[in-house]
């Protein structure tokens, strides 16, 4: 459905994304992941068509972005970072003028407005300014305006950024709601947000893209060794020795010294807790806990944009 | 031109719900008022002074006088309005984001554009149209000359037509309103008076910025002397600035 080729965007010699390539299938919901001014925005504006990039080609449903520009601007839904809103409209006026606006026939554009403003949740708040609305609200506004005429493609950036935590929630279910058939594309810096709307996550850092996988992938992909947590009582040296020793093991470490609370770190591809566990009980130790500590997005996503060496490895 | 008429009537809504409409409205109103009565005592003082002289009388049309004295006093109160009808066009757009918006729906710049100007050409024919009460008043009771109205009336919207484009244009230069403004009045004061350059500038130049001149063309037009070059100058004067406002916004797309 989207199809980017090396775009590339410079804003006078500043370079805002260099040589950018991804697929979006067809009723894929996918995140932008990135720290604050990483290109997330730029390639947006790209494929909305709001400003054409330096370099590099875009198609959205097999029309190109320079050539066919308005019949793609038809298809999308476009939900602008801030949410700029006309504030001295009212909302429904607002709604009216961007479903026209979208080629909405005269005679549907009641009935279209209507149907977004209940999408939406915006009924009680229709015939108010824009200007005098909360910021939960103008994003909702927002929202609705990218949904009249029922686009294929959605495109959010940000759409989650300064709601308060209840809102935050409402939004995320409103935007699961909207997938389906429909594709989506939304730019986030936070991650468990993406973790829980995303199908596929593209990462992108200093204008470049730096990993494309699912969640998931993309945990078991960096991890190098899985971690396992064991806490025993009466453990003692001999325990520690035999965990080492087993078949797998990569390293044995004790998180605090006088505690016994270890972290194991073992081959990723067999799963060692049955035996970790039998060695215990043969050592004649109580096990208090024993469980596989997860590599979270948020470690990924620094592994990923912070540059440590260690990590350039494992991109490979 | 899809979309021609929702941003027709939204920019026209959002000039009538600003309070920027109506304090121009009222000033604009209120100096014409000033001037209407200002002219017409004038007028009334002259033809008692040529009643006494029947031959002088024979080769005066008092109600033109009054027509053409007070149409160029209006172009002027215009000058000083229409960059503040044209100032928010796109200078707001671009400093509330809403351009972003605007400019990913499907519709092409140039309707855009079109629905803008022409919202504001409409506020601009409501301004005038106010004034019009007096000088029908004034027309039925000397003798009527309609055409002369309608051709002083056809000048001042051609006039208000270049003023605007000019405006626009340079609302899409800035973010602030009233820097747009500034710009425009300043530019257009100058081409105001740039005919008057003549006497320092030679003969070859001087006939040039006079031709450039935008008070030059309006007289002939006020005393209700149609000529083609006239009209065609404003036209081409508005056409000029309006195809600068859509080269101007397609390098603020490639700019961002």
């Amino acid at each position: 459905m989207i199809e980017a080729e090396g775009l590339t965007k410079f804003y006078g010699p500043i370079g805002a994304i260099r040589n950018v390539s991804f697929e979006i299938g067809k009723g894929e919901i996918v995140g932008f992941l990135g720290p604050n001014g990483a290109g997330k925005s730029t390639a947006m504006k790209i494929l909305t068509c709001y400003m054409p990039p330096t370099s590099g080609r875009a198609r959205v449903d097999g029309l190109d972005i320079m050539e066919d520009s308005l019949k793609i601007r038809q298809k999308i839904g476009y939900l602008p970072e801030n949410v700029p809103l006309y504030n001295d409209l009212t909302v429904r006026r607002f709604l009216r003028f961007a479903a026209a606006s979208k080629g909405v026939e005269g005679k549907r554009i009641h009935a279209e407005t209507g149907r977004v403003i209940s999408a939406c949740g915006l009924e009680k708040n229709a015939d108010r300014i824009i200007g005098n609305l909360s910021k939960g609200y103008r994003q909702r506004v927002g929202l609705a305006q990218a949904l009249l005429n029922d686009p294929d493609v959605l495109i959010l950036d940000e759409p989650t950024i300064g709601l308060d935590p209840t809102q935050i929630i409402e939004m995320r279910r409103l935007i699961k709601d909207l997938g389906g058939n429909r594709t989506i594309l939304l730019s986030s810096h936070i991650l468990p947000e993406v973790a829980q709307l995303c199908e596929r996550v593209i990462i992108i850092n200093k204008g470049e893209i730096v990993a494309t996988d699912s969640p998931a992938n993309l945990t078991s992909q960096l991890q190098k060794t899985a971690k396992i947590i064991l806490e025993v009582s009466g453990a003692d040296q001999t325990l520690v020795e035999a965990i080492e020793n087993l078949d797998g093991v990569v390293k044995v470490s004790c998180v605090s010294n006088g505690t016994s609370r270890f972290v194991i770190e073992t081959d990723p591809r067999t799963d060692m807790r049955p035996r970790i566990a039998s060695m215990a009980v043969e050592k004649g130790c109580g096990l208090l806990e024993l469980r596989m500590m997860q590599l979270s997005l948020e470690d990924i996503f620094m592994q990923l944009v912070t540059e440590d060496p260690a990590v350039e490895g494992a991109e490979s | 031109m899809r979309g021609f008429w929702a941003v027709y009537k939204k920019e026209l809504y959002g000039m009538f719900m600003s309070p920027i409409f109506y304090v121009v409205a009222f000033i604009f109103l209120l100096a014409s008022g000033f001037f209407f009565n200002l002219i017409l005592s004038q007028v009334m003082l002259i033809s008692f002074q040529v009643a006494q002289h029947m031959e002088l009388a024979k080769g005066i049309n008092m109600l033109e006088l009054f027509v053409r004295s007070f149409m160029s006093n209006i172009s002027i109160i215009v000058l000083f309005i229409a960059p503040l009808l044209t100032m928010r066009l796109y200078a707001e757009e671009r400093r509330s984001g809403t351009m972003e918006l605007l400019f990913t729906y499907p519709i092409t710049d140039a309707a855009v554009l079109a629905g803008k100007f022409a919202a504001c050409l409409s506020a601009f024919a409501v301004l005038v149209a106010g004034t019009l009460p007096g000088v029908i008043a004034v027309a039925v009771i000397a003798t009527p000359a309609w055409k002369l109205i309608a051709c002083g009336y056809g000048a001042l919207l051609l006039v208000g037509c270049a003023f605007l484009s000019m405006g626009t244009f340079t609302s899409t230069l800035t973010r602030n309103q009233i820097i747009a403004a500034v710009i425009s009045f300043g530019l257009l004061l100058v081409l105001w008076f740039i005919g008057e350059t003549k006497t320092w500038a030679g003969q070859g130049a001087g006939s040039v910025l006079e031709y450039l001149s935008l008070s030059k063309h309006f007289e002939n037009l006020s005393k209700g002397l149609i000529d083609s070059r006239d009209v065609l100058f404003y036209l081409v004067f508005s056409a000029f600035f309006l195809f600068l406002t859509l080269r101007q916004i397609s390098s603020y797309r490639w700019r961002g």
